[in-house]
């Protein structure tokens, strides 16, 4: 496997030169950063030109990157993340692109290029508030209907700021402020490099 | 006639036909349907949000509650996960343990789907049938994990133990009288592998049954063939995966192409359909679980050949014994750590994708080195399928609209997450 997508990353560096921001191969999956300006004629690219055919959008997620490793992340906040699969040839690729601006992050969307992307993008701008440009109709899918924020960037606490309950001297159903303290039973841990490597006794 | 012929018509969610919380939202010419518009998001628990605030062992039983009716393999596709990162080893008699268990769900799976479609579509007699047979199938789940639906059996690195020496037993009482309690205990004396083996062997006749009952069935064909077409091109497009793809005509199985656990050890076929409608699509999953079987019955006699350990021995990653954690320190400490604060996974990210029963399953993880995920993304097959509804119901009738359904196998545990 790991042959075939050394290969693959020499094609892409062979055919698309600088426009690769970074080309990582871990773990026996293939990841490629490239800029927003760029991504869209990026993924063009990888689905029609046959050495590439890339013919199915497997997954697009977003991702809030502001509290990495508790601080440690030094880059732009938000990204979307691509699965491509090719069926042609068996293979995968993971396509990372950061979107320039922190407070209005906004990609390109893809949903010419692939039909799937459509629920994939209304989800991470429902969950995520990125802008996918150019896609047509951009609502929530998973929140309620009339729901405020992004719940899934880190800074929307887990209990959410709203709660639902039926209230009878109105006779119908409100919305009030949450009631529940947050509690966390397992704090979460950065460890250093070297920490509980499963490969250390 | 009426100068307006257009209306909308708002479908579920509390509909029997909608497998769940679907509200669908109809744009009607007459009854031909012109626009769907699923609106999902009814059953959503924000699972990936709660991964990130639970260590990597927690968040286990929450991939049982995604697509509730095929537990294990969820399990299975987060673990794949997790090992990734952690590159770490599952012993091989583990592997075929979790590939039993995925087969044993992908019958499950199929059972219910079968059932509640043809059900959907006005055969009352197959939901009988086929819950009849998932009975046997969650009495080993039962026996395995305790539990019959929500298993929590698989563990990143391995199962959670082997497999039971004997199956739980019917009792005497006001509901089960002697003589039906020792009928019912019958194939239940021996070990789980033999009550599973005495289970395929009784399988492919259950099975045939279904094919008299459906397969030829005019009514059964009327409402199914030429219903909900999908080229391959549009297949591909539309992201389909598994039995959705294979109907449209394109041999594609993870199993075969990507193989996982003990996959390319076992012999096995992949069912493809032609014509890319519902028809095709039922043809295929049928197939399946004859194919099911056949793993099975070779996972059955691998496992009875060789016993080994089932976890990993990695005690940063696996609990150790509790014989062991009484008279070694070393032990007590791996414990101690791991339950207080859990597994720490490198930094990095993964993709693990496995042959879900409705689709391909992936789980993808971005890790900063914590003892919790810092990103986990679902990726779940009906969520692809279901975003086809428009597509496929385009230009059909409103009852047709159920008959689709019914054969994407949505499950809103799943799409909804």
């Amino acid at each position: 496997m790991s042959a075939k997508l050394e290969a693959l990353s020499q094609k892409m560096q062979d055919r698309f030169g600088d426009k690769i921001a970074s080309s990582k191969l871990a773990l026996g999956e293939l990841t490629v950063e490239v800029a927003a300006a760029d991504y869209r004629e990026f993924m063009q690219a990888l689905r029609d030109e046959p050495e590439f055919s890339f013919e199915e959008l497997i997954d697009l997620c977003g991702v809030d990157y502001s509290t990495w490793g508790d601080g440690a992340w030094q880059g732009k906040r938000f990204a979307a993340v691509v699965h491509l699969l090719s069926i042609a040839h068996n293979v995968r690729l993971r396509v990372r692109v950061y979107a320039d601006s922190d407070e209005f992050p906004a990609v390109d969307s893809v949903t010419a290029l692939w039909t799937s992307a459509n629920w994939f993008e209304r989800e991470a701008f429902d969950l995520y508030g990125i802008a996918f440009v150019g896609h047509e109709d951009l609502r929530r899918i998973l929140t309620d209907y009339g729901f405020i924020g992004h719940p899934f960037r880190k800074d929307f606490p887990i209990s959410g700021h709203v709660e639902m309950r039926y209230d009878p001297d109105q006779g119908r159903v409100i919305y009030q402020p949450v009631t529940i303290e947050p509690r966390e039973n397992t704090p979460r841990i950065v460890r250093e490099d070297t920490y509980g490597d499963p490969s250390h006794g | 006639m009426a100068d307006i012929r257009n209306y909308t018509l708002n479908f579920g969610p509390q509909h029997p036909a909608a497998h769940g919380v679907l509200r669908l939202v109809l744009e009607m010419d007459g009854e031909v349907v012109q626009r769907a518009d699923p609106h999902i998001g009814l059953l959503h628990r924000a699972t990936e949000k709660l991964a990130e605030t639970r260590t990597w062992v927690q968040s286990v039983p929450y991939m049982d509650r995604l697509d509730y009716v095929s537990t294990m393999c969820n399990e299975h596709a987060y673990c794949l996960g997790v090992e990734k990162l952690l590159q770490i080893e599952v012993p091989e008699r583990g592997k075929y343990i979790r590939t039993m268990f995925d087969e044993v769900t992908r019958i499950l799976n199929h059972l219910l789907w079968i059932g509640c479609h043809a059900l959907d579509v006005g055969a009352m007699t197959m939901a009988l049938y086929t819950f009849r047979e998932r009975e046997d199938l969650m009495d080993a789940y039962e026996a395995v994990c305790g539990a019959r639906l929500h298993a929590a059996y698989y563990r990143p690195g391995g199962v959670y133990r082997d497999l039971p020496d004997r199956m739980p037993q019917y009792r005497e009482s006001t509901w089960t009288s002697a003589k039906k309690a020792k009928d019912l205990n019958d194939n239940r004396s021996g070990s789980l592998l033999d009550f599973l083996e005495d289970f395929t062997e009784r399988f492919p006749k259950y099975h045939a049954e279904y094919h008299t009952l459906l397969t030829d069935n005019r009514i059964w064909k009327q409402r199914l063939v030429n219903v909900g077409i999908v080229s391959p091109e549009r297949a591909m497009q539309l992201g389909f995966t598994g039995a959705m793809l294979r109907g449209s005509g394109i041999a594609w199985d993870l199993r075969k192409k990507q193989p996982y656990a003990a996959y390319d050890k076992v012999d096995f076929d992949v069912p493809v359909g032609v014509s890319g409608d519902s028809y095709d699509r039922y043809l295929v999953r049928m197939e399946e679980m004859l194919q099911s079987n056949r793993i099975i019955k070779q996972c059955i006699a691998w496992l009875r050949a060789n016993p080994g350990p089932v976890i990993t021995d990695n005690h940063k990653v696996a609990p150790p014994d509790r014989e062991s954690m009484k008279s070694n320190m070393e032990e007590l400490i791996h414990h101690f750590k791991l339950f207080t604060e859990g597994i720490h996974v490198p930094p990095g990210e993964a993709y693990a994708a496995i042959e879900h029963p409705k689709g391909e399953f992936g789980i993808y993880f971005i890790s900063d080195g914590a003892n919790k995920p810092y990103r986990m993304k679902i990726r779940a097959p009906g969520f692809a399928h279901l975003a086809a509804m428009d597509e496929m119901a385009n230009g059909h009738m409103l009852a047709d609209v159920v008959t689709i359904i019914g054969s994407q196998d949505v499950v809103f545990g799943e799409i909804d997450r």
